[in-house]
């Protein structure tokens, strides 16, 4: 399992070595710094998400909890709520949005794909209906420091709090009860049930905090880009799942790390940010993301093909 | 009459070796089935019969050794292959699809095709109802197999293998799960089949089927061919020392201790529909046998008493004290545990170590939050060496021991919550003799230590050597209760069977 | 049961606007509703074995693109070639899907949402992120979806091709009813000789194949072409089939729940503009749909416990 993230170590460095290499704008500090905006708000998701798919389950409605949790701010904030009140709401209301997905697959037994394909048109939809083809832009003074701002003009806020938030999910899942319950009702749900887990709890909490973890990043979007837009975030439980795959989480449940997701994080952000300086196209991320995810999956699997399973 | 084993055999095995992942299943064993015969084929759970039914029905593929068809070698390599030789089985595992047709699960891999290459359905209704009409049943080929009971999923079973038109037929345990009647009537068609010239090969647990239906046998053990020959020259004794390779007596120790006062006390309790007025009461020091035919509700009785399986009615006592279970963990902190019978889906998470899956049940008392390594050390150590369970070390895969070990890590797991019941369903299926040997060592000396235990069993030799006192239940209800005194195999078997429910079901 | 939502919901819409049951609206109705029937139906047969197809609209975007830039460079092309370049394109781009879940066992969802990346991300490579506009394609090319034979759009043709397909695979054909045993016990299918890899990769080579056709009708119907084309297109075709009562844990589902589910979902798009609502609303009550017809599909097969205790009215039959 460690040998996965050693690849990723190795990955990284490669790709930060051939950045500085092509770009003299990379090792840059600021640059360095302002580059993790860009994938932040996902980072934060892929935590949460990482509990998930350990758990066996799978939530494709965050992208659009973002969009729902940024409608009700927006419209908050025309109403005059302050920055600290947004703040709150986003991450009330995506904590209810998560609650929402847990209690349905919980309670009547649905798979969570179904039931989050659902949830996402859904919260998506809702936005929709409330803003159509229009915008909020306005927020109150000091909203934009949330998306924005940086502790001692360097460090954004935003890359704090993934930081702490890492620390605690990888002490969460590495070094406690709920970790290590986790890790069994991912790899045999049976097994745990009959063991005296409470299986459905833990799945319904795990979808609470991903909505909950969902909130938090919609805030924070809609501060960086100052606006919300029902298609905010369109197609980014897709990129999270990726960066969760990618980080050694099996989509089967119950194998993973999340230093692993938190390097797998960093790999596809500097990445980003390297082709980004050599004027690649964002969409060509697309392809590196989509490749690098077969390919992550693919090796090992053929790997364990051709070398006979030792005896 | 024992008929003599014509020239060349139709179907033959010659040093058949198999292993999975370093685990020898099958070491050089022989068959030899001929025309016109019924061959039993005899071993312990574990023996390597079911690996022996792949091999020759094309799901596995042998590492060394031949498959010969009327002396010809062959090679099989799916399903479709061991068909066109002629053979078809019947599994032990069902293989059924539940929102299939009747007609559809008898052709299911070989459906019947017209003229212009789509499906015959009305070919093969008309064709399923021929088959089913000679096994004296009119089941209707197009109900869904989902509404079927377990005995008329078994005729599909035995259906589809007559599909095949084939000249060897296997059937691997097909009257687990069947009633004496049906027993009887299934005996018939075998007679009829092989009269048609077909060689069968029949595997059961139970003697006297053995000994009234089949003319040959071949034992194996351990995986290794032991020895054959004609039933009619056998004893019951000489095959159980074949299969066993040493003296029965030491297979069950008894132990003799106090029975205590009532531990559990359960009245009345019903579900909706698994199981219906169930009454007994388990005392401290106690190994109370639960037998019955598989499918006969015992096993959702001991799920339900440990939270897994909603009652409708009764009441249970614990310790005197009314005992309302709602979720394992309930009944986890009361000192009910249960280990449960598929040991690979239920019972242990193969993936994780031996540590991880002994200390599961009883983090909550270990840690508070933070995991506490060296209490989980400690609670492994002393389990594993307790139980002797074989590993490389704690934190070895459970997947990658053996079937005992594996069971040893299951029941150790349960142990480390220092339960007062512990209730086994099939806790010996399908491991070693030692290991079985090793469990009914630690039941004996569980209930020396003033812990109850219920057994579920469907073996009745280990029902008998390790019980206190059997209930027998049959299709949801307690139709026997025997004490030690008054176990006699005919009287459990009977009452298993539904022949004869016993006078009064109050343990 | 999902007929009779339908049925009530087609009468609310037309009491309230009338010109929902024209002649002139029914046929936008089909003819929009074609396509997403058709690509519902090759969903159904990657859910059916337990998988899902999440590149198809991936795909679609992919093909449809390539085929534009082909009829952009040679407006002439004949009808023909477009449609067996599309075809010969999505059985490709499904092969890659196929081999990678059939032949290394990759998950099939893992799969399909890298490919899915992968092929929006080439339609970018190979169009430079430029659209191709109604006025650049060949006349041949636009025309011939749209263009009517006996009354109905050839969209309309197609996609009863190929649900008249769909349904001839899934119910009269072996390779078809294997999916359902596959998908419904696949250790058992094992024991019964079914060639697992083998159904798997026709399903993906399907999916692929279907997708293709779609993605050019796709492009002809709108007459644009761009990085962007279909997106989200995926998950509206697992909708319609989850509406339809087809199980994403394998093994169920059929053709006509499957269509009914695809009509459900162009009913309320279509509609919502005649009965004044706001076409935004579209998506919400989709969701709402999906959610509401999983819960009903799962309160139906509430736990189905082991019938052991014999009622006195149950009939032994064995």
């Amino acid at each position: 399992m460690k040998r996965w993230e050693t690849v990723l170590v190795i990955l990284l460095i490669a790709i930060c070595v051939i950045n500085s290499l092509a770009s003299p704008y990379f090792l840059d500090v600021h640059n360095l710094f302002d580059s993790t905006q860009a994938f932040t708000e996902k980072a934060i998701i892929a935590l949460p998400m990482t509990l998930v798919i350990i758990g066996r389950d799978i939530d494709l409605s965050v992208a659009a909890i973002i969009a729902l949790c940024s409608t009700l701010i927006g419209w908050l904030a025309t109403l005059g709520v302050g920055t600290a009140g947004l703040l709150a709401a986003s991450v009330v209301a995506g904590t209810a949005a998560g609650a929402f997905n847990g209690a349905l697959i919980t309670r009547f037994r649905i798979q969570s794909i179904v039931v989050t394909i659902g949830t996402m048109s859904l919260f998506r939809g809702i936005s929709y209906a409330v803003l159509g083809d229009q915008a909020y832009t306005s927020y109150p003074d000091g909203f934009d420091e949330l998306g924005q701002g940086t502790l001692w003009g360097l460090v954004p806020y935003e890359l704090i709090v993934f930081a702490i938030l890492a620390i605690v999910f990888t002490v969460v899942l590495h070094r406690t009860v709920i970790g290590r319950r986790l890790f069994a009702l991912g790899n045999n749900p049976d097994a745990a049930r009959y063991s005296g887990i409470a299986v459905d709890a833990h799945r319904f909490w795990l979808f609470t905090v991903n909505g909950a973890l969902s909130g938090l990043a919609a805030a924070f979007l809609t501060s960086r880009i100052g606006a919300t837009r029902p298609n905010m975030a369109t197609s980014w439980e897709l990129d999270v799942i990726a960066v969760v795959v990618l980080g050694g989480v099996s989509i089967q449940g119950g194998r993973g790390t999340l230093p692993g997701v938190i390097l797998a994080v960093f790999v596809l952000g500097m990445l980003t940010f390297g082709l980004g300086l050599m004027n690649v196209p964002g969409i060509m991320m697309s392809i590196v993301t989509g490749l690098l995810l077969i390919v992550a999956i693919a090796v090992p699997l053929v790997i364990q093909r051709i070398v006979p399973r030792r005896v | 009459m024992p008929k003599p084993l014509a020239e060349t055999p139709v179907l033959a095995l010659e040093g058949i070796r198999k292993h999975f992942d370093g685990v020898r299943a099958l070491d050089g064993v022989e068959l030899q089935l001929g025309a016109g015969q019924v061959v039993a084929l005899i071993g312990e759970n574990g023996a390597g019969k079911s690996t022996a039914v792949k091999i020759m029905t094309g799901i596995y593929r042998p590492d060394a050794g031949r498959i010969l068809i009327r002396g010809a070698p062959v090679e099989l390599h799916r399903a479709q292959d061991a068909w066109r030789h002629g053979i078809a089985a019947v599994h032990q595992e069902t293989v059924m699809f539940d929102e299939l047709s009747v007609a559809e699960n008898i052709f299911a891999g070989h459906l019947m095709r017209n003229r212009i290459g789509l499906v015959d359905w009305s070919g093969m209704r008309r064709r399923a109802t021929e088959i089913l009409r000679s096994l004296e049943s009119d089941l209707d080929p197009d109900a869904p197999v989902r509404t079927l009971s377990v005995a008329q999923k078994h005729l599909v079973e035995i259906a589809r293998a007559l599909s095949h038109d084939s000249q060897v037929l296997i059937m691997d345990e097909p009257t687990a799960a069947l009633s004496a009647h049906e027993i009887e009537e299934l005996f018939v068609i075998i007679r009829r089949l092989a009269a048609r010239g077909k060689a069968i090969l029949f595997i059961s647990h139970k003697f006297d089927e053995i000994f009234a239906i089949a003319d040959r046998y071949t034992v194996f053990r351990d995986g290794s061919y032991v020895g054959a020959g004609q039933v009619a020259e056998v004893t019951q004794d000489e095959l159980v020392s074949l299969m066993v390779g040493r003296p029965v007596t030491e297979l069950f120790p008894k132990a003799n201790v106090a029975i205590g006062e009532p531990v559990l006390e359960v009245t009345g309790l019903s579900s909706a529909d698994e199981f219906d007025d169930i009454s007994f009461t388990l005392h401290r020091g106690e190994v109370l046998g639960f037998y019955g035919l598989i499918g006969a509700g015992r096993t959702e009785l001991m799920e339900a008493l440990f939270g897994l399986l909603p009652v409708t009615r009764g009441e249970v006592r614990l310790h005197g004290e009314p005992f309302s279970v709602r979720s394992p963990r309930g009944a986890i902190d009361r000192g009910m545990v249960y280990v449960p019978e598929d040991r690979q889906r239920n019972g242990a998470i193969l993936a994780l170590s031996v540590a991880d899956n002994v200390t599961l049940p009883s983090l909550s008392r270990l840690s508070h939050l933070f995991l506490d390594a060296a209490a989980e050390r400690a609670m492994t150590g002393q389990i594993v060496e307790r139980l002797a369970v074989k590993c490389a070390g704690t934190g070895q895969r459970v997947a990658d021991l053996s079937g005992g070990n594996q069971q040893k890590v299951v029941i150790g797991k349960w142990l480390a919550t220092r339960p007062q019941i512990l209730i086994l369903d099939e806790p010996t299926k399908g491991i070693d003799v030692g290991s079985k040997a090793a469990v009914h060592g630690l039941i004996s000396e569980l209930v020396q230590d003033g812990l109850s235990v219920i057994l579920v069993s469907s073996e009745l030799p280990e029902i008998q050597g390790v019980a206190d006192r059997v209930v027998v239940m049959s299709k949801g209800r307690i139709v026997r209760v025997l004490a030690r005194a008054e176990l006699d195999a005919r009287d459990i078997v009977t009452a298993a069977t539904g022949v004869a429910p016993g006078p009064e079901p109050r343990a | 049961m999902l007929i009779a939502i339908l049925c009530a919901m087609v009468m609310a819409i037309a009491v309230r606007a009338p010109v929902f049951l024209s002649a002139a609206s029914l046929d936008t109705l089909i003819t929009d509703g074609s396509i997403l029937a058709m690509m519902a139906l090759v969903q159904m047969l990657a859910l059916i074995t337990g998988g899902i197809d999440l590149s198809i609209a991936a795909s679609m975007a992919l093909v449809g693109m390539a085929t534009a830039l082909a009829s952009r460079a040679h407006p002439g092309m004949p009808v023909a070639l477009t449609v067996a370049i599309s075809l010969a394109m999505g059985l490709g781009l499904g092969a890659i899907n196929g081999a990678l879940i059939a032949a290394i066992r990759m998950p099939p969802i893992v799969v399909t949402l890298g490919t899915m990346s992968l092929y929006r991300g080439a339609v970018f490579l190979v169009s430079g992120g430029a659209w191709v506009n109604a006025h650049e394609f060949g006349p041949g090319y636009l025309a011939f979806p749209t263009d009517r034979t006996l009354g109905l759009t050839h969209i309309a043709w197609i996609a009863a091709i190929v649900i008249v397909a769909g349904h001839v695979l899934l119910n009269h054909a072996r390779a078809g009813r294997e999916l359902y045993a596959l998908g419904g016990n696949s250790s058992a299918a094992r024991y019964v000789g079914i060639d697992e890899p083998r159904a798997l990769m026709r399903v993906y080579c399907l999916t692929g194949l279907v997708s293709g056709l779609a993605g050019y009708l796709w492009v002809a119907r709108y007459a644009v072409a761009y990085t962007e084309t279909a997106l989200g297109f995926e998950l509206q075709t697992v909708a319609a089939c989850v509406i339809g009562g087809v199980s994403t844990a394998g093994g169920k589902g059929g053709v006509l729940g499957c269509l009914l589910g695809a009509a459900f979902l162009v009913i309320i798009l279509n509609s919502l503009p005649m009965i004044d609502v706001s076409p935004f609303w579209q998506m919400a009550i989709s969701g709402a749909a999906i959610l509401a017809a999983v819960i009903v599909n799962s309160r139906g097969e509430a736990r189905r416990g082991k019938v052991i205790l014999q009622r006195a009215t149950a009939k032994e039959t064995a």
